[in-house]
């Protein structure tokens, strides 16, 4: 179905016109229909600032200085700044940065102040630690402990200062602006609309979606290159593997979640460069993950948990893993008298070579951790995702021509291409086999004794290639593969976690202040309750701009005929589904699992029923949208798979520094 | 022939980068002060200021019919000014963005310390008596000053007092209301007090200084941020004011709160009073 549109004038004349704030609309439903938006043109769009992102823009307006076409690139980013939303271990390969920038050694700022020095791994038991051979993937030589916000930081910074890219913080990449009608065609031959650019998100609706007199309509950017460099589970990454079909040959994607700290420690405990990763305790044998230790500069260690999300006792809490982890003899003595100055988490893909997508669309394509390129026996991905960025820049250099409206959209088929013959493959078909040795019976032992043999004898070099492990059942593609391994709750029993002893280890809310997380209040739930396949339905067909944002919304919508009043039912319905299969069968995992407290499950007061009549035998869902960090755990990790993730209004959410 | 809309008012609104509200301070390892190595933004009391500048501005247009809807030949002039290092300048922007007409850097080096209170206000001030002197007479010359009550850093609330007792001008503190009238050259502000509110009126120039309640700042939308980047700001230094930006005061030390310590709990109410009677507190 076609969206209508109003009459869209060229962005010149746009500008030329001076544009008041719109006269308020006082409490009036959204109505997508009559909204105009203001328009701009640009070459490359680039949703996400962080070090794919950034190297894309930087590399684009190294080609415009080499060559001299002039290429106008803009990045938005969702958080208040570039790097407030990014966090990592990290330890990064310089090996993407040498290319790119191979003067940063001499740059003033640059944050690669400390080198590794070691790298080491140990076995934990719960009271002891026991020294253990790691992968050679894993040795440091050459590389720097950072923190990946401050990078990002730096990064920006040069990208706007010396290279003239437009980053606007702040603004948030809510949606893709596609073509009127099909005009192109998929990889697979199907004729698809393609994408024309990025909308930023609207600002100034409250809750139910009625407008504040603060009310403007997100920016559309008309861009002939959009580069979608989100991060992991991106929310318009999500969107276009699942318009494009970009799984249809490979393995679906999957993930861990991190969760981190960072702390100053006694100077006694501080040894600048020190490398650790840990595997055992507190982790259960069928559970991978592992911890890290990573002695950074100026007396500041980050530490954190990766838990892959694949688990399958739902009574498990990341974060309660995390702050039990910290009462082993080995981190008490590390943070005796230590002060712990930030707190963080956020999902990152293991997936590998087998769950690279197909990487380009019509108008557009995938950088990054959105395609996912992190190598999980190296736990870097940093230089990967910067060289997809390098590539995808300089395939869209290449493809970008002088063009008018009717233009086809810009193929960057070039840029699938020069991936799969760049070294970001090799890198990652090297390390393909060993996440999946883990998901046999055998859990961590298996995977460790065949990645023992793989790392350091046959590097890859076998014939093979693991598949994902799947459970029973499968799933469908857009859903997500570790959900479905997720067992009910009757399976398991509840696990007995240790309580907090304050200051080594404390209660969620007060780790979830040391994120900075805000949003401004009374704006609609950004976390909708609805299958993403829907939620794009909702948006693209039925223009139902408000489905899984809670009935009351929907109410609204309904109240100008925004949307038909079966969808207030529909809404309804699928909250009240929600409700029964995770609290009834799967002991309210949300609740557990979130690191930052965004999902209760909760008993109603009185009567049993909610006013807008969404619980399901006295309980009840309340989102508190409000902390939430953008860790995209619950999109991925819900059993029901019903979360979609989308954007909040732009400079929401963390305001890492450290992390 | 339409006369030239009459010059009603030349707001001057002042506005810090300070540490970002949502950010949790903690105290620099050498104990000199707040950890600074953090996200700063505007601070929230100078939005409402940049906020209440541009609604007095609308109000004035929607009430003197004669005057020309487009707001660069408006009666009413906003300035934004600004002290602080090169990444000040974004502040300033997001001030330009939401409807400010030119902005002022008095640009500091990266490194060096946020200039004190009575720096300010000596700064501000030595930028109106040359702003004034370049105007000459009535027209472009500033008449009004609106500062946020405090910078949620330091929380010192006092740069807007100095300010008007340096000049001699009349100053509303704490304003939770404004209402200007350019035909008499008067400004009703209320007040917020302990007691309640209090109604003062000025006569033109005032300072006036932001309270919470007194407006919601509006956002700055991406099409204005992007034509803010060319409104003209003009770039100074604390020597080109002839200020002296060394400190008068020496922080000796700065330190968390201590601790809560836990309380008791008592078993009846004579326990209570028994306790209370310790304490030094009786019924007199």
């Amino acid at each position: 179905m076609r969206r209508s549109k109003p009459a869209l004038l060229p962005a010149r004349l746009l500008f030329k016109r001076s544009i008041r704030t719109s006269a308020p609309r006082w409490n009036q439903p959204f109505d997508p229909k009559s909204i105009e938006r203001a328009e701009d043109e640009v070459d490359v769009c680039i949703v996400g600032g962080g070090p794919a992102g950034l190297s894309a823009a930087i590399r684009l307006k190294q080609l415009e200085r080499e060559k001299g076409n002039e290429i106008r690139v803009v990045v938005l980013e969702k958080g208040s700044e570039a790097g407030s939303h990014i966090l990592s271990g990290a330890v990064i390969e310089p090996r993407a940065l040498d290319e790119l920038l191979p003067e940063w050694r001499t740059m003033e700022e640059h944050p690669l102040r400390q080198p590794a020095t070691s790298s080491k791994m140990l076995f934990m038991t719960e009271k002891m630690t026991f020294p253990m051979p790691h992968p050679p993937q894993m040795s440091n030589k050459g590389n720097y402990i950072v923190s990946l916000s401050q990078y990002a930081r730096w990064l920006a910074n040069v990208a706007e200062n010396e290279y003239g890219v437009e980053i606007y913080p702040g603004f948030a990449g809510a949606q893709l602006l596609l073509s009127e009608a099909p005009d192109a065609k998929d990889a697979w031959g199907n004729d698809v609309r393609s994408v024309r650019g990025v909308i930023t998100n609207e600002v100034g609706l409250t809750k139910d979606f009625r407008m504040k007199s603060s009310f403007e309509p997100g920016m559309a950017f008309r861009s002939k290159v959009t580069l979608l460099a989100e991060g992991a589970h991106g929310s318009l990454s999500k969107q276009a593997i699942q318009m494009y079909d970009l799984r249809k040959e490979s393995e679906p994607q999957t993930y861990a979640i991190g969760l981190k700290e960072v702390w100053r420690v006694d100077p006694s405990e501080y040894k600048p460069g020190l490398v650790q990763h840990l595997v055992g305790w507190p982790l259960s044998s069928d559970t991978y993950g592992g911890g890290w230790v990573y002695h950074m500069n100026d007396g500041l260690v980050s530490l954190g948990l990766v838990i892959a999300l694949d688990y399958k006792n739902p009574y498990l809490s990341p974060y309660r893993e995390l702050q039990r982890m910290k009462h082993h003899p080995f981190f008490r003595r590390l943070l005796k008298d230590g002060e712990r100055i930030g707190y963080g988490a956020r999902s990152l893909t293991e997936g590998g070579f087998q769950s690279i997508p197909k990487l380009n669309f019509p108008g557009g394509a995938l950088l990054g951790c959105s395609a996912g390129v992190v190598n999980i026996a190296k736990i870097k991905g940093t230089h990967n995702a910067m060289k997809t960025g390098m590539l995808a820049a300089e395939a869209a250099y290449e493809a970008i021509h002088e063009e008018s409206e009717d233009a086809p959209a810009t193929d960057m088929s070039g840029y699938d291409k020069a991936f799969h013959e760049s070294w970001v493959r090799d890198d990652l078909y090297e390390v393909r086999n060993l996440r999946p040795s883990f998901g046999t019976k055998l859990g961590i032992w298996g995977g460790m004794a065949y990645s023992g043999v793989d790392t350091l004898f046959l590097k890859g070099r076998v014939p093979w290639t693991f598949k994902h492990h799947r459970p029973s059942h499968g799933p469908d593609k857009t859903s997500s593969l570790d959900s479905s391994f997720t067992e009910k709750a009757d399976l398991h029993t509840p696990i007995n976690y240790p309580p907090f002893e304050a200051p080594l280890s404390t209660d969620l809310m007060t780790s979830v202040a040391l994120t900075g997380t805000n949003h401004a209040e009374d704006q609609p739930v950004h976390l909708r309750v609805v299958k993403t396949k829907d939620f794009v339905k909702g948006i693209e067909e039925s223009q139902n701009f408000a489905v899984g944002a809670g009935v009351n919304a929907l109410k609204a919508e309904a109240e100008i005929d925004a949307v038909a009043e079966d969808e207030v039912e529909a809404e309804r319905k699928r909250r009240i589904e929600h409700v029964k299969v995770n609290v009834g069968e799967y002991a309210g995992l949300l609740q557990r699992a979130c690191p930052a407290g965004v999902y209760e499950y909760i008993d109603v007061e009185g009567s049993g029923n909610t006013p807008e009549g969404d619980a399901w035998q006295g309980k009840k869902l309340v989102i508190n949208s409000q902390n939430c960090i953008h860790c995209k755990l619950c999109d991925i990790k819900v059993p029901t798979q019903d979360i979609t993730w989308t954007v909040p209004e732009g400079s929401g959410g963390p305001k890492y520094t450290l992390t | 022939m339409r006369p030239s809309p009459r010059r009603l008012l030349n707001i001057l609104v002042p506005v810090k980068r300070a540490v970002d509200y949502s950010v949790k301070i903690r105290v620099n390892p050498a104990q000199t002060g707040v950890d600074t190595n953090v996200k700063h933004s505007m601070n929230p009391f100078d939005e409402i200021a940049v906020e209440e500048s541009i609604r007095i501005r609308e109000r004035s247009l929607s009430s003197s019919p004669s005057s020309p809807s487009s707001p660069s030949s408006s009666p009413v002039t906003i300035t934004a000014l600004t002290i602080g290092p090169p990444k000040a300048l974004d502040v300033l922007r997001t001030a330009l963005a939401v409807g400010a007409d030119s902005g002022v850097h008095i640009a500091i080096g990266e490194k060096e310390a946020m200039p004190e209170p009575l720096a300010v206000a000596k700064s501000i001030k030595a930028w109106i008596e040359k702003q004034n002197e370049k105007a000459g007479g009535k027209e472009g010359r500033v008449d009004c000053v609106i500062l946020g009550k405090q910078a949620i850093d330091d929380d010192s609330g006092v740069t807007g007092q100095m300010l008007a007792g340096l000049l001699g001008w009349s100053q509303a503190t704490f304003a939770s209301k404004v209402e200007v009238d350019e035909a008499s050259g008067e400004v009703t502000v209320t007040r917020e007090i302990d007691g309640g509110g209090m109604q003062v009126r000025c006569r033109l120039p005032v300072v006036i200084t932001t309270d919470l309640r007194l407006n919601e700042p509006r956002y700055a939308s991406l099409p204005n941020i992007m034509k803010a980047k060319k409104k003209p700001v003009e770039k100074l230094t604390p020597a080109d004011l002839g200020v002296d930006f060394t400190p008068q005061l020496e922080v000796v030390r700065v330190t968390e709160p201590p601790k809560r310590v836990g309380g008791g709990k008592v078993e009846s109410v004579e326990e209570l009073v028994a306790k209370l009677k310790e304490a030094g507190i009786t019924a007199a």
